[in-house]
């Protein structure tokens, strides 16, 4: 449909009172509307629909196929303070591991790309090389990039434990035993999503203008210093920006552990996600597992939000150039 | 001068601090290729060789050819078709309503968008059992639709493509419609082209997301032949347990799709990542 005759913008005005054009008017009225419809649509249906679903289940006792009985608070209160319920002793488990994964992996996971950045932004020899290496292994799924792993930290014929052996180490059982089974896990999770972050250090590290560093070295101020008073508070941005999202990915392990040590040795890699899994496609308690899945959801928002007033006490407290582009 | 040796220093000690962790990222993916051509027996013989003693195409050949344990070909394809058309549905809703809200004034407009914007802080794990059900209640479990639509509701990528808008000048806009140009017309016509970048790096990280996606999958296919590919590399996985040389096979096989597709298209994904970093 064509809009008619161009008209003067002024002329436009006085002309929308004439009954003709208003209904034009109410036909431009709606057109914006048509845009958003279709994402709308699926975002009602496939996102706040759930939601809200969500913790309709966790009220209730539902196999997947007798009808939901509603149980009103019991599912939370199993959780939380039932010692007899299934759930009780596991949930706590599978989030005492995730806990220490988040732990041991956060500060892993922003520190390796971050000395890695700064190391590309130098632009030394190969760099733009380097930098698509060190991010390629962030394409392959988490299973392609967990079995490659599981292959290298064989115990028999692992090359790791082979390297290893040629140091003078005694190899371990990497995906066997603790402690090991973390730090397999972590080193795994490093080598697989560290380029993202280095992307996003290397984009902060390229908006610091030149002159900063340049006066910085006239001044007479060292490497050490130029990191602490230059590079750090120049990257404050991004840096949270990852810590927050390292966080909330940290917390949904479930590939890591799924395929590479299946929750063992025991339950001790068992991870909240692969724990509600099983509750919901295992057992088919999905009332019990829709309330842990809104448990682990609330501590994940939890620590979220207190991240974010980081970076906002940020923002507001000093003033932040506007990105250029 | 003291300035310049010191530069020089900083390059040389980067050089070598990026070379050996270099090695160290490229070091498995080398050993699982050169696993994936030894005959099974010399995979796991010690010492370990960089260069396989005999180099078979059999791990490839069994992994390939046993279509009933591992259909790769099947799930490749399953994967292929159901990536590329979440993908394309994706640009084209998201396109469509980015649009509205950077360009269109309406009744509404913020408080809607603000509150897509929101749902972004809804940890993604509260949403997978009841997500379930309602697959389950429209009879998709084991359809590709259960992997295709549910992202359709997804706020990411109106986001992106809302802020790229706003940075496309409207002085093309206005002109076209002083031309007499339709709203739509202007949108398929100038903003459409104008913003190809944003929308290929969108559709690679849409595509990409999709394709390498393995909680859900798992959860709403039962059967071997509706599986996707990271799934099915974990039955694999379970097939074949011992078998380094035919698990390898079947990795890299998986790995290979993606790094071919990164290798054309490397600047779109470090633009990609960066907007949706910074900008966050």
């Amino acid at each position: 449909m064509k809009t008619s005759v161009p008209v003067e913008p002024n002329l436009q005005v006085s002309a929308a009172r004439s009954p003709k054009k208003s209904r034009t008017f109410t036909m431009q009225s709606i057109t914006p509307y048509l845009y958003i419809a279709p994402h709308l649509l699926f975002f009602l249906i496939f996102l706040v629909l759930p939601t809200g679903y969500g913790v309709y289940l966790s009220l209730h006792d539902w196999d997947l196929l007798r009808p939901a009985k509603f149980v009103g608070l019991e599912n939370y209160y199993d959780i939380f303070f039932n010692k007899d319920s299934i759930d009780y002793s596991e949930f706590w488990n599978a989030c005492w591991n995730t806990f220490k994964f988040v732990i041991f992996a956060v500060p892993v996971l922003i520190l390796v790309p971050l000395l890695l950045a700064i190391a590309i932004d130098t632009k030394t020899w190969g760099s733009g090389f380097f930098r698509a290496l060190f991010y390629a292994p962030s394409l392959l799924s988490v299973v392609t990039a967990v079995l490659i792993w599981v292959w290298m930290f064989d115990s028999n014929a692992g090359l790791v434990n082979y390297y290893l052996a040629k140091l003078g180490i005694t190899g371990v059982a990497w995906l066997a035993d603790l402690p090991w089974a973390w730090i397999a896990l972590v080193i795994i999770t490093v080598w697989w999503t560290i380029g993202r972050n280095l992307i996003i250090f290397l984009a902060g590290l390229n908006d610091i203008p030149d002159d900063l560093h340049e006066a910085a070295k006239l001044d007479g101020a060292g490497k050490v210093s130029r990191f602490l008073n230059v590079i750090l508070p120049g990257l404050r941005g991004p840096m949270l920006f990852a810590l927050v999202t390292t966080t909330i990915d940290s917390f949904n392990i479930f590939g890591q552990s799924m395929v590479a040590t299946q929750g063992g040795p025991g339950t001790e890699t068992k991870t909240l996600i692969m724990y509600i899994r099983e509750a919901a496609f295992g057992s088919y308690r999905m009332g019990d597992a829709a309330a842990m899945a809104i448990v682990m959801g609330m501590f994940m928002l939890i620590v979220s939000v207190v991240q974010f007033g980081w970076i906002n006490r940020d923002r507001s407290g000093r003033k932040r150039r506007t990105q250029a582009e | 001068m003291a300035l310049k040796s010191e530069e020089r220093t900083t390059k040389w000690v980067s050089f070598v601090f990026l070379t050996v962790v270099a090695i160290l990222w490229m070091a498995p993916l080398l050993w699982i290729i050169s696993t994936s051509f030894k005959p099974e027996g010399q995979a796991i013989q010690l010492p370990l060789r960089w260069i396989p003693e005999t180099i078979t195409l059999e791990n490839y050949r069994n992994v390939l050819g046993d279509t009933e344990q591992s259909p790769i070909f099947l799930w490749f394809g399953n994967s292929l078709f159901i990536s590329t058309l979440h993908t394309l549905l994706v640009l084209i809703v998201d396109a469509l309503a980015a649009y509205a809200y950077a360009r269109m004034a309406f009744r509404g407009k913020e408080i809607i968008f603000w509150t897509l914007m929101a749902t972004m802080m809804i940890p993604t794990v509260m949403n997978f059992i009841p997500l379930y059900a309602i697959v389950d209640a429209i009879h998709w479990i084991d359809t590709p639709w259960a992997m295709i639509v549910p992202g359709l509701g997804g706020v990411l990528g109106i986001f992106l493509l809302r802020s790229f808008y706003e940075g496309i000048p409207r002085e093309l806009e206005e002109a076209a419609r002083i031309d007499g140009a339709s709203s739509l017309q202007i949108f398929v016509r100038i903003i459409l082209p104008l913003s190809k970048p944003a929308l290929v790096t969108l559709a690679l990280l849409t595509f990409l997301g999709n394709w390498n996606d393995f909680l859900w999958p798992l959860i709403v296919t039962n059967k071997v032949e509706t599986r996707t590919l990271p799934v099915g590399l974990s039955i694999l996985q379970g097939a074949y347990t011992t078998q380094y040389a035919k698990l390898m096979a079947g990795t890299v096989l998986s790995a290979l799709p993606v790094l071919v597709l990164f290798l054309f298209s490397q600047r779109f994904f470090v633009k990609g990542v960066s907007m949706s970093g910074i900008k966050g």
